[in-house]
């Protein structure tokens, strides 16, 4: 694995025990993957899977069966304020305010600071996620996407090193998911923030993400392939559909949801769980291969 | 529209008190004819009965004693003869205490219990068994041991109101969301401001529904606590005044009781709006 990566996930397994005596059940197994600096890396899969025991377990919250996480050369062996989770149903105290909910994550960073230095770092976070004057408001007194802008604001402002995102969209109507998305992006591209997300919207890894790693159904679910976003960079919400890559790679990703992913288990079962293939779905061009598969950390 | 409402249901109940009284005061006049072939002695004893009239007061005759308490309620003519309020003071310390007790008690144990499955699986039968027992049972034991009738009363409010507590704490803290545990553990935040910060306020406010049963149990155990202890409270009033056949004085004293357990819950409700939080 190349030294430079920031995350980096050898062999990872997870098993349950199995009900009544029964073998136990697997839900993902030998699972290799990395993430380099300031990048921003999705991951799609379907229900059961394990898609949120894993973000369970880099977050440290969960621990695995077989394997381990390294990030920044260091194993995980638990939660860490370097790894800020964004929940998948926001997980705001319901007796904070914002300001509230907030500074009590800024608090834990930096105990010894000041009080109106906290104040001060907590607004600048409420600022960035276009909260400001909603400070005192409860999370009961806030639309859902104002609640899910708050977790994220409570998660960049510890300033970590990696932010995991659990579906942090996917209770959101389609109109606040999409300026949601936009902040987040705009976010992620101004602080160069490491991020791992979960989803399951397409459009939403194909805007955000440079990587998108594809699993397979569980039990023992794996890393099928890698599809690395052939969108340039900059992408914006109004503009990335029209990029001539856009279908090539949301038909890859729908193909693979649909029936690639039932498919590929037996696929998969003879590659190198090490090294899963890398694809890079683009609009055909003459002289130039249609899918060029290559190897995942080049 | 609401406000008219609670005007109807004002008046419903204003009339549903007339109908009350009207029917009490029917039911004590139309008394039959003097009981004949009544031995002279028992008659004088019988006093208006032995006439035909009734021992139980008119609602005019409990409104004018009430307001002679009301009026008067902290005299002190010897140990049988205290005003209601010296009473009541001497029912609400003991519970007062009793109850604050059993808070320092219970709330930390309850903690220990949601927090801990080991703890809780192991004082389960204990509480199990210690949690049906009617708290007057403890009495005599409690008499017997600390030879004190007031610490023993107070004893027996402790542990009537330290088993709700001990279980709505419990269970409130057990019940915390899993994820405002995680957003704790994310963000490495230590055992006991873990504790503090987010599982009592989670929790707070299904400890404050354990601390109003707690308190409405106490205040219905320190009445017949004290009818068995005596000498002071409004549970040996009532007792005394049964001794003295004054029907006025328990209809008073049954009233006062009500009144102040109502005052109390109404303290402990405006208390727990305080903690509620919505989600």
């Amino acid at each position: 694995m190349d030294r430079n990566n920031l995350i980096s996930v050898e062999g990872l397994a997870r098993r349950f025990p199995g009900a009544g005596g029964d073998d136990p059940v697997t839900v993902f197994d030998d699972l290799w993957f990395a993430a380099a600096k300031g990048e921003f890396v999705c991951l799609i899969g379907h229900s059961g899977c394990g898609k949120s025991t894993i973000l369970n377990i880099l977050a440290g919250i969960d621990r695995p069966t077989e394997g381990t996480v390294i990030v920044d050369g260091k194993e995980v062996t638990g939660p860490s304020l370097d790894r800020a989770v964004v929940f998948q149903g926001h997980a705001l105290m319901p007796w904070m305010t914002t300001m509230g909910n907030i500074a009590f994550a800024v608090r834990s960073r930096w105990p010894r600071w000041p009080r109106s230095k906290i104040r001060d770092h907590c607004q600048a976070y409420i600022d960035m996620v276009h909260l400001t004057g909603s400070e005192n408001k409860k999370p009961a007194q806030l639309s859902g996407g104002m609640r899910q802008r708050v977790g994220i604001a409570r998660a960049l402002a510890i300033e970590p090193r990696i932010m995991l995102l659990d579906e942090p969209f996917s209770a959101l109507d389609a109109l606040t998911r999409g300026a949601l998305q936009d902040e987040l992006l705009d976010i992620c591209a101004k602080t160069r923030q490491t991020t791992f997300m979960i989803t399951h919207d397409i459009d939403e890894a194909l805007l955000l993400a440079d990587r998108i790693l594809l699993m397979t159904n569980g039990p023992k679910a794996r890393i099928a392939e890698i599809v690395v976003n052939t969108l340039p960079k900059g992408r914006t919400r109004s503009e990335f559909h029209r990029h001539a890559n856009y279908y090539p790679l949301r038909n890859h990703l729908i193909d693979f949801l649909v029936s690639r992913s039932e498919a590929l288990r037996e696929l998969v079962a003879g590659v190198d769980p090490r090294k899963p293939p890398a694809v890079f779905p683009r609009a055909e061009e003459p002289g130039q291969p249609p899918a060029v598969i290559a190897d995942a950390t080049a | 529209m609401e406000e008219s409402k609670s005007r109807h249901a004002l008046a419903l109940s204003a009339l549903l008190l007339a109908l009350f009284l009207g029917g009490w005061q029917l039911a004590i006049s139309g008394g039959g004819g003097p009981v004949p072939d009544m031995d002279p002695e028992y008659a004088a004893l019988m006093g208006d009965i032995a006439k035909g009239g009734s021992a139980l007061p008119s609602p005019l005759d409990v409104a004018k004693e009430m307001w002679r308490h009301i009026s008067d309620p902290f005299y002190d003519k010897g140990p049988n003869d205290k005003g209601i309020g010296i009473q009541l003071a001497y029912s609400l310390t003991r519970v007062l205490i009793g109850f604050l007790i059993a808070t320092l008690v219970a709330i930390p144990l309850g903690f220990l219990i949601g927090m801990s499955p080991l703890f809780y699986r192991a004082l389960d039968p204990f509480i199990q068994i210690l949690k049906p027992i009617s708290p007057l049972a403890w009495m005599p034991l409690a008499l017997y041991t600390i030879k004190d009738s007031d610490i023993s009363s107070v004893f027996v409010i402790f542990i009537c109101s330290i088993w709700p507590m001990l279980m709505n704490t419990a269970f409130g803290v057990a019940s915390v969301r899993r994820d405002w545990l995680n957003v704790a553990k994310t963000l490495e935040v230590g055992r006991l401001r873990t504790a503090f910060r987010v599982i009592l306020p989670a929790a707070a406010p299904t400890i404050m529904t354990g601390m109003r049963i707690a308190l409405a149990i106490a205040w219905l155990v320190i009445v017949a606590a004290e009818m068995l202890v005596g000498g002071t409270g409004v549970g040996y009033f009532v007792w005394n005044e049964w001794n003295n056949l004054s029907i006025t004085n328990i209809i008073c004293a049954i009233l006062f009781i009500g009144l102040v357990g109502m005052a109390l819950d109404q303290a402990l409700h405006g208390l727990s709006k305080l903690v509620t939080y919505t989600e």
